[in-house]
């Protein structure tokens, strides 16, 4: 019951969220709804047991991007574009492509129902309360290649974006 | 699963870590050793080492398969595989990045953005690549994926001062991580029938399912788009023209050829080999995105007068090409495919080789109009870009022909006859616009324009590329018999 | 090691179609937003659509593969962030101007 109840709150945080994220006029508001909306993503995965993720949730992308976001947004002096038009010139066309998406996914996954999966299959860790540990196994046995490569992905980030942020000289 | 780290991981990542080790190396001496703008040049050379110790590897790679006799090597559980296909695919990913490589220093000369990360920038772009080509495990797709296209962000918004370097930057990142969603939710799709993320048990899984099941087309429609855009093909094209025209002219090269072979590599691997029994579900979706690619591409280059943008719009057409190879789903377009690839890669590096000779100060060379009466000034160029142009539209006796043949071949082989027509009235479009270019650089007064001017590394990638596309044309059984082992096993 | 017992009353479908919801409010922001900024935004909702997706399905398969891939998600997007923005910070000193449709120096 209690689950039900936060199950809503958090969903409703998110869609709200993420909806005040595509319609606001100023961009700071349009950030600010969406650490909203990332917070109540946080919280569904707190419901689903993903407490590591809740965690990388609020302190990397709350914390760490979105802060990016804003320190931009506050570069860029955006006042004067919140008094101009907000939506593009083909939003109409954008508006029924994305209802049309939306609409279809949800009618595929409504209609695969989580009934057609398989049986589950049997969690090779999932120790104690947390699964912080299981994962931790999972990422450097399993998955360590790809963490070797996302080391090199951030190398390239942080390269790329000083390059292309620092003075011409 | 008792060692993390077995030999066998090393031995198969090894090209990947040697290119990983170079660009870091290339970043750190650009910084610490070689600061001055005059000392940039020597970089080239780590550049080419990495390359070389790459492709040794890789070569290596290739003769432990044959004196193994074993059609594949498995690594990292099943992350990471050997064969002929990811060989193939890594050598078009060296040839292209070591052309590009020697191609760019005096064109990032005259625009005065000689830095060193550029080449640090190439090779860890390439390290993306390999995975892309070998990686058999949905996360290391995916971060390779991002690897690669992060690196081209930046390349692609390299000339920091160009207005257009930083729009053309600006719409392939935005559209880029766009698709990046669809390919992520494609993949969540992916691991939510199957429970897993590495493609041999994603197969097995897949083959008991219904090709009905809603769940598995969401999957492979959001797959598709998402592959789909990274290859740059209609509908999801309208990043290339602005990307391609904007960036750098060596970038546009090596993401013409590098970018879209890597992502037409994940492409075979996922629907010809995972997605393989589902091919009722893909197929049409892939011939619609065939024929839209050939019509856009084709028609729309036509009107252009930016050389770049005709090129762009031109890959798209090819990309068209390519996928029909896909579709044709057998040996040989399997084969058509790779050798499509790897021929494209040369004839393509051309035809903008000589766009980046004619680019000087104060002369952009990238309209049609600077080409006018290009023989009557450099002679040579004109009649390389002849070569190449005549190679791009598929005329004997040029490399570009031995492609589209084996591409049509598979056409026909398996049926497909109306695609295989369309494709070739296609074909008839294409000449025509290639031979407006013949034509301004052989009919057209020439004005006031200066001749190219080709420095050491031009030259060298002139010699190589024409080399190439001529080879292969009058002599195609190495490459069709390369091309032959990597076939998916 | 006991299994994670399966808890709630709200059935996983409601998850799933939370999260196409999120995912296709993140491609109207993307097709219809006109300032640079939102539209990356909008992206952002799209990774988290994703990344819900992915979370969902790993609770249903009882594993943590789902999050593991939830996480190195959120790497790429971390990583597309820094780029873009910096990408972004070019533009304006370039431009002045964040609108979509009036960064038309190679035409459309």
């Amino acid at each position: 019951m209690l689950d039900t109840i936060f199950f809503y709150v958090f969903a409703l945080l998110t869609i709200g969220g993420a909806i005040a994220t595509i319609t606001r006029r100023s961009a700071m508001h349009s950030a600010l709804s969406l650490i909203v909306s990332l917070l109540g993503v946080a919280g569904l995965y707190l419901l689903q047991k993903a407490e590591f993720l809740f965690a990388v949730q609020i302190v990397l992308y709350i914390g760490g991007i979105m802060v990016l976001f804003l320190f931009v947004i506050m570069l860029v002096n955006l006042d004067q574009a919140a008094k101009e038009r907000q939506f593009n010139r083909q939003w109409l066309l954008g508006l029924v492509a994305s209802v049309l998406v939306g609409a279809q996914m949800v009618w595929m996954l409504n209609s695969a129902g989580v009934l057609s999966l398989p049986a589950a299959v049997p969690a090779p860790a999932a120790t104690g309360p947390g699964n912080i540990e299981a994962l931790a196994d999972l990422l450097f046995r399993e998955y360590l290649l790809p963490f070797e490569v996302a080391s090199l992905l951030l190398l390239v980030a942080i390269v790329g974006s000083v390059m292309m942020a620092k003075k011409t000289s | 699963m008792n060692q993390f780290y077995t030999p066998t991981d090393h031995f198969s990542l090894l090209p990947a870590l040697l290119l990983a080790l170079f660009g870091c190396a290339i970043l750190m001496l650009d910084f610490f050793v070689l600061p001055h703008p005059r000392q940039k040049r020597w970089l080239i050379f780590f550049a080419l080492l990495g390359e070389f110790f790459a492709g040794l590897a890789l070569y290596r790679q290739y003769r432990f398969l044959e004196d193994q006799s074993i059609p594949a090597l498995r690594a990292f559980s099943d992350g990471l595989i050997i064969d002929g296909f990811s060989i193939f695919f890594n050598a078009i990913f060296v040839a292209a990045a070591v052309l590009v490589a020697i191609i760019s220093y005096r064109y990032l000369e005259v625009e005065g953005e000689h830095h060193g990360e550029f080449y640090g920038l190439i090779l860890l772009a390439q390290c993306g690549m390999y995975f892309l080509a070998s990686g058999t495990e949905l996360v290391t797709i995916f971060i390779g994926i991002e690897l690669m296209a992060v690196t081209f962000y930046i390349l692609v918004g390299f000339l920091r001062s160009d207005r257009r370097s930083n729009e053309a930057a600006m719409k392939y990142l935005l559209l880029g991580a766009f698709s990046s969603g669809f390919l992520a939710y494609g993949f969540s799709l992916l691991y939510a029938i199957t429970g897993s993320t590495r493609l041999p048990k994603i197969a097995a899984e897949l083959a008991q399912r219904p090709a009905t099941d809603p769940l598995l087309l969401l999957a492979i429609v959001t797959t598709l788009v998402g592959l789909l855009f990274k290859v740059g093909a209609a509908p999801f094209h309208m990043w290339a023209p602005d990307a391609y025209e904007g960036a750098p002219t060596p970038v546009t090269a090596y993401l013409s050829v590098a970018s879209k072979a890597a992502s037409v590599a994940v492409l075979v691997r996922l629907f010809l080999g995972t997605l393989a029994p589902h091919r009722i579900n893909w197929e049409p979706m892939l011939a619609v995105a065939v024929v839209l690619s050939l019509t856009i591409g084709n028609f729309s280059a036509l009107s252009q007068t930016n050389l770049k943008r005709l090129l762009a719009f031109s890959s798209i057409s090819h990309a068209g090409y390519i996928l029909l190879g896909l579709i044709a789903g057998n040996r040989t377009g399997l084969t058509g495919i790779c050798i499509y690839l790897f021929v494209y890669t040369f004839m393509n590096t051309g035809a903008f080789l000589v766009l980046i000779s004619l680019r000087q100060k104060g002369m952009t060379g990238d309209d049609i109009d600077d080409l006018n009466g290009l023989i009557h000034r450099s002679p040579g160029h004109a009649l390389l870009m002849a070569l190449f142009l005549l190679s791009l539209g598929g005329i004997p006796p040029t490399a570009g022909f031995i492609a589209k043949y084996y591409i049509f071949l598979s056409l026909v082989e398996t049926g497909h006859y109306a695609l295989a027509i369309t494709a070739a009235l296609f074909v008839a479009v294409s000449i025509y616009y290639y031979f407006r270019i013949v034509r301004a650089m052989f009919l057209n007064e020439a004005g006031q324009l200066l001749p190219a001017l080709p420095g050491w590394g031009a030259r060298v990638g002139f010699a190589v590329t024409a080399l190439a596309t001529l080879a292969i044309g009058l002599y195609p059984e190495p490459i069709i018999r390369f091309a032959g082992t990597s076939l998916l096993r | 090691m006991p299994p994670i017992p399966l808890p709630t009353a709200v059935p996983l479908t409601y998850y799933l179609i939370l999260s196409a919801i999120l995912f296709a409010l993140g491609v109207a922001g993307f097709l219809f937003r006109k300032s640079l900024i939102t539209v990356f935004m909008s992206i952002e909702l799209m990774l988290n659509a994703v990344n819900l997706t992915f979370v969902t399905f790993s609770y249903q398969h009882k594993q943590v593969d789902g999050h593991l891939f939830t996480f190195f998600v959120m790497v790429v997007a971390a990583a597309e962030a820094a780029v873009g923005l910096a990408i972004i910070l070019t533009v304006f000193k370039n431009r002045g101007t964040l609108a979509v449709d009036e960064i038309d120096s190679l035409k459309l």
